[in-house]
């Protein structure tokens, strides 16, 4: 299944959305950027294409900006 | 002999024993870099440094976890805002209560032409609202309240006076170093623009936490930081980033200490806090009752019993007070604190400077015996026969 990565500036952003999305019952994970997606040394939220909507409704939401949501096949 | 702890004011103590186990838990199973690296144990941390974030802003009333600014302590806060708010020209309105930790941080500031008046009030120091405006320059930038007064225990009318200054545009720094845990306080109802609060007084948690919650008006893009330096984010660029927490948050975060402000946190939401302070507030009462019958004793509290924190101030007419306060140690092994309490405006006001008073502070673990103790000892100092400890 295609994973899906959302890229966020501060660790702290990643650790927020992740807490949401478990409380709203979407399967996700914390993990390593990987490098060929940012040069930043933190950590994004990885989900599959399933959820892709209901993330992108929650992005709409939060009070800061995500970087983007990108397809990997990380 | 039993340690009768009078000094909450200071810091609190004893803590729950929650507080020791969730430190030691976070540095047994927790102990990465928050915000640095994505290994598990930076990942636990950071997760428990969002758990604290989400508990502080839930517990005064603020919807997002990310409006929580973490500093070591209410002093770093209070400088960040005022040395990152004001500019050269700006006149401040201040409490007559106020801590050196904003005295300082203005005089420092005076330097720029920053300047300060105190806002007219009571006797006791609560600010009367109704005298408010005419204070009001033009280039009035700022209100900074002390919100419960860590002389006389005296609580502000915070939410009266922020309507006053946000009628004018002019933003309300709270100093809720004492109040935070004691006195129930929602950001924004209460009309906060910047509450600062320290974690290791009535919050429950150890030394070396504190912040500062942003009300959900306060506009932040007018803060400079008071520091710059390594967030674990945009780590290509020598800018600091400008989004929260990153903003204000350069340097390893003291996740150990936070994570025993959260337990901390946790414990009075669990004990509910109406029932811890109005049990303290019986015993404060009948502290503040018994003490203010015996001769010789000046007792510094709020006029109305409804506007008293769970501080205050006494003095022993003609005893010097350190001698009173080492007897009260090492004779009846009551801690208290003796002095100016890093409050000379306060003192001054009160016609205490430069002697000070002996402060007494109570918490939700001081026992009606540990009250009657302290009576019966300021009864005895009171009663003491004329010595060289005689002024």
């Amino acid at each position: 299944m295609k994973q899906y990565v959302i890229l966020v500036f501060t660790s702290s952003h990643a650790i927020g959305i992740e807490q949401k999305l478990k409380k709203m019952g979407v399967p996700c994970k914390l993990c390593a950027i990987p490098r060929n997606l940012s040069s930043d040394c933190g950590i994004c939220v990885r989900f599959d294409e399933t959820n892709l909507e209901t993330v992108e409704a929650l992005v709409k939401t939060l009070s800061f900006d995500i970087q983007e949501i990108i397809a990997t096949n990380y | 002999m039993t340690i009768v702890y009078m000094d909450n004011a200071a810091t609190t103590w004893p803590k729950p024993p929650e507080v020791l186990a969730a430190m030691t838990r976070t540095m047994e199973e927790a102990g990465g870099n928050a915000g640095r690296g994505g290994h598990r144990l930076a990942v636990a941390a950071g997760e428990i440094l969002y758990q604290v974030r989400d508990t502080v802003a839930v517990f005064f009333g603020c919807s997002d976890p990310f409006r929580v600014t973490f500093t070591a302590n209410a002093t770093e806060s209070i400088n960040l805002i005022l040395k990152g708010y004001l500019k050269p020209g700006d006149h401040v309105l201040v409490s007559p209560l106020e801590h050196n930790a904003v005295m300082r941080p203005l005089q420092f500031l005076a330097q720029q032409n920053i300047q300060w008046s105190v806002l007219p009030s009571a006797k006791d120091g609560r600010i009367d609202t109704t005298l408010i405006e005419p204070m009001i320059r033009q280039n009035t930038r700022l209100f900074v309240i002390c919100h419960e007064s860590n002389v006389n225990g005296v609580i502000q009318p915070i939410h009266e006076i922020s309507k006053i200054a946000h009628s004018f545009h002019i933003p309300l720094l709270a100093d809720c170093s004492q109040s935070a845990g004691s006195v129930p306080i929602d950001i924004d109802s209460d009309g906060i623009d910047f509450l600062v609060f320290t974690g290791h007084k009535s919050l429950f948690g150890p030394v070396g936490t504190g912040g500062i919650v942003w009300g959900s008006q306060a506009n932040i893009e007018q803060i400079t930081p008071l520091k710059q330096g390594g967030t674990g984010s945009v780590s290509d660029r020598y800018d600091q980033p400008d989004f929260l927490p990153d903003k204000f948050e350069s340097g390893t975060l003291n996740i150990v200490g936070l994570s025993g402000l959260k337990a901390g946190i946790d414990w009075i939401n669990r004990n509910q806090m109406n029932q811890l302070s109005s049990e303290k507030d019986v015993l404060l009462q009948k502290f503040l009752d018994e003490i203010r019958a015996i001769k010789r004793v000046q007792v510094f509290c709020a006029e109305k019993k409804e506007n008293q924190g769970g501080v205050f101030s006494l003095i022993i007419e003609r005893l010097d007070n350190g001698f009173a306060a080492q007897w009260l140690d090492e004779e009846k092994g009551i801690l208290s604190r003796v002095g100016l309490h890093c409050a000379p405006l306060a003192h001054r006001f009160l016609h205490t400077f430069p002697a000070g008073t002996i402060r007494f502070a109570v918490s939700p673990f001081t026992t009606c015996e540990d009250v009657e103790i302290c009576i019966d000892a300021i009864k005895m100092l009171a009663e003491k026969k004329e010595t060289a400890h005689f002024l």
